[in-house]
């Protein structure tokens, strides 16, 4: 496959291995601008592990990771946020000791060295865009709330709204609506949807109602290998998938 | 500094403090065991080992008074005695900790690390204040004293052997117990998913006491040991602690073979160094050279590379 | 909008610092005489240590048992400064080399060693006193954080550290002073320290640079950066994927109180006129994290009093009860941990305040809450 130019995120040749066993295996795809990714495949399937690597929480062993043409391997996590990259966690990780007001602020893209955040300050600007992150979340109510009060469904919105503070243009979501009651999972999808508008998204889903709802294309993941890709009516067609993931 | 020794000397210089450094290894091998059971598979931080380990000390201390007073004609032997009751002295106080403090604390590992210390303070006072605060030290029986010649220039003491004995022993018990037994395997189960662990049965609370007790155990015969080659003082523990803590991090916590070849290079390094500098100058080398390594590799020597 | 500005001081938190000046520059002096202010003037210092403490352990989770390392140093910065100038030629004319500290004369040493030739200057020395602890903090800094050693390993290596500069001060007599630290120090610029009244103004310099600690203290933990250090404490991962170096801001933190540590060294070695290794080791370093966690790991006004009141019985119970005191220090210890992990800050903040604010509520149902008012109630004010 030869990589043409115009892709948002290439990903070529992706290797990892702990103590030889190859957890994500020669792995290869690229996303557009503006695309919904979706990753699926079965428990162990080393997708989690993909978002990983990309966003530099575990290193590569061997391929390449080019961000608008930029080698995210050898790039720091902060460096790779700074890129442009944006990363949801599979279990909620917000700060349960902060407000939910700061939490966002924390995420507030300025301020990131050691004197800059001496030197931020709180100010209508800020507040501002905090405040119009906090509607989209359906926290505005909330803000001067600890986050250790928010129910599982309102952690998970607010760690997405840390994420939209910062505006990444490629944003990597893990399991975004594992665990949600289905009046949570609406007003996410809803939320989503209205995220995804502007920007590129990876998304590791199991539910495949939701997954049909949002994906431009699919990679189908299978013990570290790319088992099969392209949009969601030709992977559920493939015979391959059918027999380790779809079938079960 | 090597020029002013012949070749020869240079050879028995090495070979002699080759062999203190063997000595060394056997006293951080024993203390490092009970920590690697502790530290490495429960992530306990104990800082009140060393105090542990002269509980032990001073368990063989009575028993060869003991000996020597009521039945002299068993003395000789009274040193395999000291080291069981040793094992059951320091391991019941490991049990009585574990159930009034440590269990407490298992989710905050830095606490545990406060509390032990505070642990520490009192059983030092509480030592000195029932033995005092001289150093004591065992008579040991006639078969252990003395020393045999290997070579004109080299003599090696059998007390010295007999402690490296124990160490070699007592380690392969301990690999035998974590690695080969039944509740070595529920130890290791428990430390790698803990509520997995008590799903599938184990009793967790159990296996937790019995492992620091253990732990705390072999530490109680390492001190017994102890007394072989050096006297017992309420804070002759602390003395180790920093050391011993470094071998068992060093060596890749965890990993019982990584704890004795780190043991054996930390202790060697030291005692061949001390031949040619002043003690503390090679102490603060040795150790500045394990803190460098441990800066490089902070996982230690051996561990695994593991999927987060 | 519904969330107000920052500020330096809450109203509670004013009210704080002002009880806190009133107890160290009113009350303390009024109901002490000379000897025990100045005994209340070397626990001041090592509440500079406390306080340097509860914003690397109690904000960032990053635990140093070698703190001892950084009060020495600095300690030791300004005791080579002072002792050069106890050490003239004429104070020093019984030596076989004049002129040099005397503790070198005896040790055979017959020239002063080039790297305490510096120490001559006060400026220097003064610089020193930050500078040499801040280098320490940020070569173990920079080696530990960015391999991201942190939690018990940064601790046990703290700690070692702490080990080798006792075994080293200890080893090197003739440089150092060995077991015995530098003592014998006479004057500050001419000024001799060792006087009373001397000992007095010490006293309340040390006060105002514990108040100066403090705002600065503050202004970190009020500052962006020190929410960042709670959320590095509680989600590290989230942190570095919301765009943050984590190194960076540990190594600073670090650093800084690693400076705090190196001024109160410094004014330990000028109140108390010594500097020994009994305060650089593994004992007094981890005393140092009881006076923090007695206070409240999360309080830096606590870890003043900490220090204060566990110093205060050191030396009460030492003088009256030296057995005792070892189980009641590690009891405190164990205390601390399992039943008042906020330390005494805590107590006051849960139980004390609330009652104190249920009380006033009860008396006067006119008077103003304690407790900021919610930013509803802001609004409709």
């Amino acid at each position: 496959m030869t990589a043409p130019q115009g892709y948002l995120l290439k990903v070529e040749g992706l290797t990892v291995s702990f103590d030889g066993f190859k957890a994500v295996n020669d792995l290869s795809f690229y996303v557009e601008p503006n695309e919904c990714r979706v990753i699926i495949g079965p428990n162990g399937a080393g997708k989690t592990t993909v978002l990983d690597l990309i966003c530099g929480r575990t290193k590569a062993t061997d391929g390449s990771v080019k961000f608008r043409e930029k080698e995210l391997l050898t790039m720091r996590e902060d460096q790779i946020v700074h890129a442009g990259v944006g990363r949801k966690f599979q279990t909620p990780s917000v700060y349960e000791d902060l407000t939910v007001f700061e939490n966002l602020e924390i995420s507030y893209p300025k301020g990131y060295s050691v004197f800059g955040a001496l030197a931020f300050r709180r100010d209508a600007v800020v507040q501002e865009r905090i405040q119009e992150i906090a509607e989209m979340i359906f926290l505005e109510d909330m803000l001067s709330e600890k986050a250790a009060f928010l129910s599982h469904g309102q952690k998970q919105w607010l760690e997405i709204g840390m994420l939209l503070i910062q505006d990444p243009e490629l944003l990597m979501l893990d399991e975004p609506v594992a665990g949600m009651s289905v009046a949570e999972r609406v007003k996410t999808a809803e939320l989503l949807n209205r995220i995804i508008a502007d920007r590129s998204v990876i998304v590791i889903e199991h539910d495949m109602g939701f997954v049909e709802d949002i994906a431009t294309r699919v990679n189908v993941l299978h013990q570290g290998k790319m088992l099969s890709e392209g949009s969601m009516a030709h992977v559920k067609a493939d015979p391959k998938v059918i027999e380790v993931y779809l079938g079960h | 500094m090597f020029s002013d020794y012949s070749m020869s000397e240079l050879g028995a210089i090495f070979a002699m403090q080759g062999f203190a450094g063997l000595i060394l290894f056997s006293v951080f091998v024993l203390m490092a065991l009970g920590l690697a059971i502790i530290f490495g598979q429960m992530g306990v931080i104990n800082m009140a080992h060393g105090e542990f380990m002269i509980l032990g000390a001073y368990v063989t201390y009575f028993v060869s008074n003991f000996f020597s007073a009521f039945l002299p004609g068993l003395f000789p032997a009274y040193f395999f005695v000291a080291m069981i009751l040793a094992f059951f002295a320091s391991g019941a106080l490991g049990l009585l900790v574990e159930w009034s403090i440590i269990r407490h604390l298992y989710k905050r590992p830095l606490d545990t690390l406060l509390a032990t210390w505070g642990l520490s303070l009192i059983l030092q006072q509480f030592y000195r204040s029932v033995f005092g605060a001289r150093e004591v030290g065992v008579t040991i029986p006639n078969w252990m004293m003395g020393s045999m010649p290997v070579t004109d220039l080299i003599e090696v003491p059998i007390n010295g052997i007999f402690v490296m004995i124990l160490a070699v022993s007592i380690s392969l018990c301990v690999y035998v117990m974590m690695f080969r037994s039944r509740w070595g395997k529920q130890v290791r189960a428990i430390n790698q998913n803990r509520v997995m662990a008590g799903a599938v049965g184990i009793n967790t609370e159990w296996t937790d006491r019995l492992t620091f007790g253990i732990g705390c155990g072999v530490a109680g015969v390492a001190g017994s040991a102890f007394t072989m080659i050096g006297s017992t003082g309420p804070t002759s523990g602390q003395l180790y602690i920093v050391d011993t803590f470094l071998v068992v991090v060093f060596g890749g916590a965890g990993s019982i073979l990584g704890t004795i070849a780190s043991a054996f290079s930390i202790s060697q390094a030291q005692s061949i160094m001390e031949f040619f500098l002043s003690g503390s100058m090679a102490k603060v080398l040795t150790l500045l050279v394990v803190v460098g390594i441990l800066m490089i590799r902070p996982q230690g020597l051996f561990s695994l590379k593991l999927r987060k | 909008m519904t969330i107000s500005k920052t500020s330096l001081f809450t109203r509670q938190e004013l009210i704080g610092f002002i009880v806190l000046a009133v107890v160290i520059f009113v009350l303390l002096p009024l109901a002490l005489d000379n000897f025990r202010l100045n005994l209340f003037g070397k626990y001041l210092t090592y509440a500079f240590v406390a306080i340097g403490l509860v914003l690397c352990w109690g904000a960032g989770g990053i635990l140093s048992l070698g703190q001892g390392v950084f009060f020495g140093l600095g300690g030791y910065c300004m005791a080579m400064f002072l002792k050069l100038e106890a050490s003239t030629p004429e104070n020093t004319s019984i030596q076989s080399t004049p002129g040099i500290p005397d503790f070198m004369d005896w040790n055979q040493l017959t020239e002063l060693p080039s790297w305490w030739v510096p120490f001559y200057s006060l400026t220097f020395s003064l610089v020193a006193v930050v500078i040499v602890p801040v280098i320490f903090a940020f070569i173990i800094g920079v080696a530990m954080f960015r391999r991201r050693v942190g939690g018990v390993y940064f601790a046990i290596i703290t700690q070692a550290f702490a080990a080798i500069l006792t075994i080293l001060i200890i080893g090197q007599q003739g440089y150092t002073g060995g077991v015995n630290g530098i003592t014998d120090l006479r004057t500050l610029k001419g000024w001799d320290i060792r006087t009373d009244e001397a000992k007095e103004v010490l006293y309340y310099v040390n006060g105002v640079l514990l108040f100066v600690v403090l705002v600065i203290a503050q202004f970190v933990r009020k500052s962006k950066l020190g929410r960042i250090l709670i959320a590095m404490r509680d989600q590290e991962d989230r942190v570095r994927f919301s765009g943050y170096d984590v190194a960076g801001f540990k190594i600073f933190i670090f650093c800084l109180g690693a400076a705090f540590a190196g001024i109160g060294g410094a004014m330990f070695t000028l109140q108390v006129g010594f500097m020994s290794p009994t305060l650089v080791g593994i004992v007094p370093s981890i005393e140092m994290v009881i006076f923090c966690a007695v206070g409240g790991r999360l309080s830096i006004l606590g870890a003043v009093y900490g220090a204060l009141l566990v110093n205060w019985a050191k030396t009460t119970f030492s003088e009256s009860f030296p057995e005792l005191w070892l189980f009641g220090l590690g009891g405190l210890f164990i205390a601390v941990v399992m039943l008042f992990p906020n330390g005494l800050a805590g107590v006051w903040s849960e139980k004390i305040m609330p009652r104190i604010a249920g009380l006033m509520e009860g008396r006067k149902p006119t008077a103003k809450p304690l407790v900021a008012p919610s930013p509803k109630e802001k609004e409709a004010a």
